[in-house]
């Protein structure tokens, strides 16, 4: 199963279980259409009607107000942006009204939403292209989850549906596995069997995707999948690395980081977020500041270079880590 | 269009409603008045800390839409939201701690003034950001549709939210989705400092807002019966699934924009015009002249709402202040354990 379908299917679940879940967002509902961007929504008017599955004007503001409201109200709405970059428009309301309602009324209201969001650079150019966590990760009142696998992306957006809490859900486009006239190019293959039954991927339990003595990798998205394929060509020139997927970013699982790198000394994080003031240097941060004793090397950051992303493919696999890259850097951080 | 050309409303008078009705909504201005003259008083003497936009000379409206709602209807308020916090019913004394910034406050010293809201009473925390409360009433409006059939959502922002993005965005789902939304538009001449006829090319905002698809009529918004007319008739089409509706009330601050603002942008004869139209006074002339009240009614009414009043400050002085670390309490939403 794809990303697309598991989500398809988490949200079928949840609105089958729960009454009050209903979708919103641009060009959701539109029989012959699309099922947003990239498929997630796509035939569910069939079965929950278009009153739940609720197409909305190209206006972020209200997409993301409206979802907050209803949500004061008792519902329990999925918003979702076709892009990432979109989520701007509603800054406002992201920012300054749906992760401050429940702390601005002395915990009395509860904001049981969740926002999903696409993100990663895929040749569309630099406003359809960014991965934006950073900024949600650094505003308080938001959890952040970022499923990499269709058991996560299952999984972690059900257990969103059921928080009482803003959610953000970060998914990235080159691993939803659209099909048909929504294809990607360059998509990464992560199809796998997603059971049929009721399950949650819990918030703040971070996995490790692959073991290794030398590196602690932390990556998301698509940067763990060529994090994989680095350490899948460092392995036999001896260097092991240690990838890890946090699943969600706040929380943070640092347990779990903090047990690897007892075991590899070494700190990288690799993101495709820009490199300034990614959640990767505050992870770093966090670290150095609070188990420094389990640092032997300075930590390492690979991450998107800071400038917008470029429409060329050319100079946009230059800006963006690659495999290559991060076995770069971490054949350097081991000096070999 | 030139700020000489700006039209009063010429609305008529609105129909004096039954008699307890009549008295409740004088009652009601008064509270709001008694509470923002008192309050006031502390905040200039240093008692109430942060910043306060008030609502003198604007009673009318808040108290002339909110007396066609009940409890579990809705509101959403902007950054002047105490005459709407007192019309929704929330108590003074919950209110009063809150500005003093008690944990018995409303938010629990969470909010203060420019979020005054109490979930109990249909208020989520006011927006303090300009036309931000719109979309999220389009929200509570789709909520209340699909979950609390015949609940109104009255929806309060002022002139200076008529031109942002947001106000625009929301009405327009107000309008396509027939939302049960009543659109309520201080329009007091101005937005902070900068006069109506600088921000809009049009006389009349109802004009934009019937572009919409939805009724909308401009009146006098210190006239409470008026108010209290255009606003049943818009809250009786929202609970019977009729869609929205927006009311531009024309109406007028009696006191600054917040703080220590003394006005100095305002024109002398246009201040003079206003001041000389005081809603509470409008109200008690309407109600003494057609025989509703005598003028000792309504003195007994002012009594017990400065007693009311200052009871209320006295108790929010006297609430506990919180310990610093509550600062970081309510962030999220708290788990069952």
């Amino acid at each position: 199963m794809t990303i697309a379908k598991a989500l398809r299917l988490a949200i079928t679940e949840e609105m089958r279980r729960d009454p009050a879940v209903i979708c919103i967002g641009e060009d959701i509902g539109i029989p012959g259409g699309w099922g947003g961007a990239f498929t997630v929504t796509w035939g569910l008017e069939r079965e929950f009607g278009l009153e739940r599955i609720r197409n909305t004007p190209i206006s972020e503001s209200a997409l993301i107000g409206a979802a907050i409201g209803a949500a004061l109200a008792g519902l329990r709405p999925i918003a979702d942006f076709q892009y990432s970059d979109f989520m701007f428009c509603a800054a406002d309301q992201l920012i300054n009204q749906a992760p401050k309602m429940c702390f601005m009324s002395g915990g009395r209201l509860k904001v049981p939403l969740v926002v999903r969001a696409p993100v990663g650079a895929s040749t569309r150019g630099a406003q359809h292209a960014q991965c934006p966590e950073a900024y949600i990760t650094h505003t308080p009142g938001w959890k952040v989850a970022v499923p990499s696998t269709p058991y996560d992306a299952k999984g972690l957006l059900k257990a969103a549906v059921r928080d009482d809490n803003p959610v953000f859900i970060f998914e990235h486009k080159l691993l939803y596995g659209s099909s048909g006239a929504r294809k990607e190019d360059n998509a990464v293959q992560v199809d796998e069997p997603v059971p049929d039954e009721d399950f949650v991927v819990p918030f703040g339990a971070a996995v490790i995707r692959r073991p290794g003595r030398d590196i602690t990798v932390i990556a998301t998205h698509l940067m763990l999948y060529r994090s994989l394929q680095a350490a899948e060509e460092l392995a036999p020139q001896g260097v092991e690395l240690e990838v890890i997927d946090p699943r969600t970013l706040v929380p943070f699982d640092y347990d779990t980081v903090c047990e690897s790198l007892g075991r590899t000394g070494r700190l990288m994080v690799v993101e495709e977020d820009t490199r300034r003031g990614g959640w990767g240097a505050e992870i770093i941060a966090e670290i150095a500041e609070k188990h420094r004793d389990l640092l032997t090397a300075p930590p390492v950051r690979v991450a998107t270079y800071d400038a917008p992303i470029a429409a060329s493919p050319v100079m946009e696999r230059y800006a963006v880590p690659d495999a290559h890259r991060i076995a770069t850097a971490a054949r350097a951080m081991m000096g070999t | 269009m030139a700020r000489a050309d700006f039209q009063l409303c010429d609305s008529p008078p609105g129909p004096l409603p039954e008699a307890a009705t009549a008295t409740a909504l004088y009652r009601t201005m008064r509270r709001i008045r008694e509470f923002e003259d008192r309050v006031f008083k502390y905040f200039q003497a240093g008692r109430i800390p942060g910043t306060v936009h008030q609502y003198q000379g604007q009673e009318a409206v808040a108290a002339g839409v909110c007396a066609n709602l009940c409890v579990t209807d809705y509101i959403t308020s902007t950054h002047r939201p105490h005459g709407h916090a007192i019309a929704k019913g929330i108590p003074l004394k919950e209110m009063a701690a809150e500005l003093f910034g008690s944990t018995l406050g409303c938010c629990r010293g969470h909010g203060g003034s420019m979020h005054m809201g109490s979930p109990e009473y249909g208020m989520p925390p006011a927006s303090a950001i300009v036309a931000g409360g719109v979309p999220i009433a389009a929200g509570i409006g789709l909520g209340c549709r699909m979950l609390k059939p015949s609940t109104a959502v009255a929806c309060f922002f002022g002139d200076g939210a008529f031109n942002n993005g947001a106000f625009h965005e929301g009405a327009n789902l107000c309008a396509i989705w027939d939302l049960p939304v009543v659109l309520v538009c201080e329009n007091n001449l101005y937005a902070a400092s900068t006069h109506v006829t600088l921000s809009n090319k049009i006389p009349r905002l109802a004009e934009r807002a019937r572009s919409y698809g939805m009724p909308a009529e401009t009146v006098d918004g210190n006239d409470v019966f008026a108010v209290y007319l255009a606003a049943g008739q818009a809250v009786s089409r929202a609970r019977s699934s009729e869609g929205p509706s927006f009311i531009e009330c024309i109406t007028y601050r009696r006191c600054g924009h917040s703080r220590r603002d003394q006005n100095k942008y305002r024109d002398q004869q246009e201040e003079a015009f206003w001041l000389a139209r005081d809603p509470l006074e409008v109200a008690r002339a309407r109600l003494i002249g057609e025989g509703v009240a005598t003028e000792s009614d309504l003195d007994a009414i002012d009594r017990a709402a400065a007693e009311e009043v200052q009871a209320a400050l006295d108790y929010g002085e006297q609430a506990p202040q919180p310990q610093g670390d509550e600062a970081l309490r309510c962030v999220f939403s708290e788990e069952p354990e």
